[in-house]
């Protein structure tokens, strides 16, 4: 297994920018996911690394070594596609041997990497069918086995859960996990879904453009976000954003939204002009007394919590509540704003000032 | 079944479609049908009017095609030993003697390696030219496909003459080689774009999953490429085999004594003693042999070719 290093890695596609100078490192052993909606350069990236596309400029470093200008087919890696890319023509057996066939592994020992495999992966039964009949998910397992027989660096995963269904894609996500687990391999994994990128990665990166917006575990990325962008991609329903015009000098423990001298994690830089309160809708309460006013306009039942959608001065703001609290549409309230988790935004350049709760969290 | 259905076509229809398809069959039939009588019937049979449907069956056509024969006086005739073997004593039968053989087993033969080597060429090249053009990122891909599609814009025969120069002077000219050549210049176009299609709808996935396993381009090419473009590649040979096959401008043109092939000869054996219809025929019904039993072969990829890219998989 091997600890992948990228350092400004660059891809145009013609005239067209499609990765804009990516750095970042993934450990060994390490659950890492490419996180961003579609045409970010997450799959640009993945293939980098995979060596189906060469990086027009920038490095790829598996074990120290730069393999950025190699071949896929000498660099050691294994590859999980969306559409499974099995063979058509062969049976399970065949595929998952194809890789060792292809190092000239020995014949005995191919059988007994393929069998045991198989077993790993609960496909043992099925070897001799033709791929051309399984389900989704019986597919996808040959390919993790194709992937994992002949324990390569690493693996890259290209959105290996989105073409099955919603039920299945819950059971393969906790397997593909709980294999991980089990054989710490280096792991790639592209996905445009963020809950389940928060649920599988170890780390993420988050993409949008070509531009690694931030860059760090599930929990930072979550809770302290560098980005507009990441801050409203992350989240379902995602974190709310109250517009206001506004000065605080760096040191500052209050801001003042509109009138409403609002407490907040103490400011390390200075802030002025157009800014943007961040919360999150479950550090939003709904507060007689509180001074920020709303007007319920929705809610909605989860269950256990509910989703209150209130309009206010600033704009519409979410706050998941317990579902016990009560809520009807139509009534005036007060928004309580939990301190230390809010975050403050520059809204011209998008990005997250540094404050006393996530220093240390953003990098570059 | 007494609902309306919107997918099912109704029974007048589906009479309609059977009816129109018989006719159809019907006509395109009756030719073959024709020929292949013919070819069993003796010389007086062959142009009777009205034309018989009921004969009795004879090879004479068969025995004419492949022999030269004299027809000597009666009287010689009958001073002769008795015939030696049955090719012989059909031939006795409508007076005449065998001198030889005749040309068409090696006309024939120059036919096959033309035909199914131009097939066979096409096809290489083709598919090469179609994996590149349909993966890579070639220089000017557009212009070079309209160019080699462009060839097939006017009618091969209108550039007959700088061909024939061409060759006279190449040393081309009433070789095996040099119709290999033409008729793989001519079919080419039609290789390359009908394969394109067919590898473009092969998913590049397939390759770049070889490619991560260990194997090469050319190793991916050959082993998941390749199998997955069988289908393609037997429709595709099946249109240039026929082309090659049926081709008679360039072949009377370009062939003469050495390289010639069925086509041109065939109508040539007309001369000999008269107009000798059933030996025509047969050398037709053995000429259409080849094409029709690899068609059937390949039949099911033929179906294939024909209707694919019309229904998104």
């Amino acid at each position: 297994m091997a600890e992948i290093v990228i350092r400004n890695l660059r891809k145009e596609f013609g005239a067209f920018t499609a990765v804009k100078g990516s750095s970042f490192t993934i450990k060994d052993g390490e659950f890492f996911m490419l996180l961003g909606p579609s045409g970010c350069g997450k799959t640009t990236t993945l293939r980098m690394i995979a060596g189906l596309e060469l990086p027009t400029s920038g490095e790829i470093l598996i074990d120290g070594e730069d393999v950025s200008q190699r071949p896929a087919s000498q660099r050691d890696i294994a590859m999980v596609f969306q559409m499974f890319a099995l063979y058509p023509h062969m049976n399970v057996r065949k595929n998952i041997a194809y890789p060792l066939v292809s190092q000239g592994v020995p014949k005995a020992q191919v059988a007994q990497k393929v069998a045991e495999v198989a077993k790993i992966l609960r496909i043992d039964h099925m070897l001799d069918s033709p791929v051309g009949g399984l389900s989704g998910g019986d597919r996808q397992r040959v390919a993790l086995g194709r992937a994992i027989v002949r324990n390569p660096k690493a693996f890259m995963m290209d959105e290996p859960l989105g073409a099955l269904d919603a039920e299945f894609r819950e059971i393969m996500a906790e397997e593909l996990r709980a294999l991980h687990d089990r054989m710490h391999a280096t792991t790639v994994y592209v996905t445009h879904d963020q809950l389940e990128a928060m649920q599988m990665g170890d780390k993420i990166v988050v993409m949008n453009h070509g531009v690694v917006e931030q860059f760090g575990t599930p929990q930072d990325i979550y809770d302290h976000p560098a980005t507009l962008f990441v801050a409203d991609f992350i989240g379902s329903p995602s974190m709310n954003f109250l517009r206001f015009e506004g000065t605080a000098a760096a040191g500052a423990e209050t801001i003042a939204l509109g009138d409403i001298p609002t407490p907040l994690p103490q400011l390390h830089e200075p802030a002025s002009g157009a800014l943007v309160l961040g919360v999150r809708p479950e550090h939003v309460a709904l507060s007689d007394t509180a001074p920020l006013r709303g007007r319920i306009e929705a809610v909605e039942y989860l269950g256990t919590t509910q989703i209150v959608t209130l309009s206010t001065p600033f704009g519409t703001v979410k706050s998941r509540t317990s579902s016990a609290l009560p809520a009807t549409a139509g009534a005036l309230t007060g928004l309580a704003l939990n301190a230390p988790r809010l975050a403050l935004f520059d809204a011209t350049s998008g990005r997250a000032l540094r404050t006393a709760a996530n220093a240390g969290v953003h990098h570059g | 079944m007494s609902a309306y259905s919107v997918t099912e076509p109704s029974k007048a229809s589906k009479w309609g479609a059977g009816i129109l398809v018989t006719l159809y069959t019907i006509i395109t039939l009756l030719p073959l049908v024709w020929i292949i009588s013919t070819s069993f019937k003796t010389g007086p049979d062959s142009i009777s009017y009205p034309p018989k449907v009921f004969f009795d069956p004879t090879v004479e056509g068969y025995v004419n095609l492949f022999t030269t024969r004299t027809r000597p006086a009666v009287s010689e005739l009958e001073t002769l030993p008795p015939p030696d073997g049955i090719m012989e004593e059909i031939a006795r039968r409508q007076g005449t003697i065998i001198t030889g053989p005749s040309r068409f087993g090696e006309r024939f033969l120059n036919s096959v390696i033309i035909g199914f080597g131009s097939t066979a060429l096409s096809i290489i090249l083709g598919t090469l030219a179609a994996y590149a053009f349909s993966r890579f990122k070639v220089p000017l891909k557009d212009d070079l496909l309209f160019f080699i599609l462009s060839t097939r814009m006017m009618p091969p025969i209108a550039v007959a003459i700088p061909i024939y120069l061409m060759y006279r002077e190449l040393g081309l000219s009433d070789t095996h080689l040099g119709m290999i050549l033409l008729y793989t210049g001519v079919n080419i176009s039609l290789a390359v774009w009908l394969l394109k299609g067919f590898i473009d709808e092969i998913p590049r996935e397939y390759e770049e999953a070889a490619l991560i396993d260990g194997y090469t381009r050319f190793q991916a090419f050959r082993k998941v490429v390749l199998p997955q473009a069988a289908t393609g590649i037997a429709s595709t040979a099946i249109f240039c085999l026929i082309f090659a096959w049926n081709e008679y401008a360039f072949a009377v043109l370009l062939t003469s004594g050495n390289a010639q092939t069925a086509p041109p000869f065939i109508p040539t054996i007309i001369g000999v003693g008269g107009q000798d219809w059933p030996a025509v025929a047969a050398g037709a019904t053995l000429f259409l042999l080849p094409v029709m039993i690899f068609t059937i072969l390949l039949r099911k990829h033929l179906l294939r070719g024909i209707t694919f890219g019309a229904v998104r998989k």
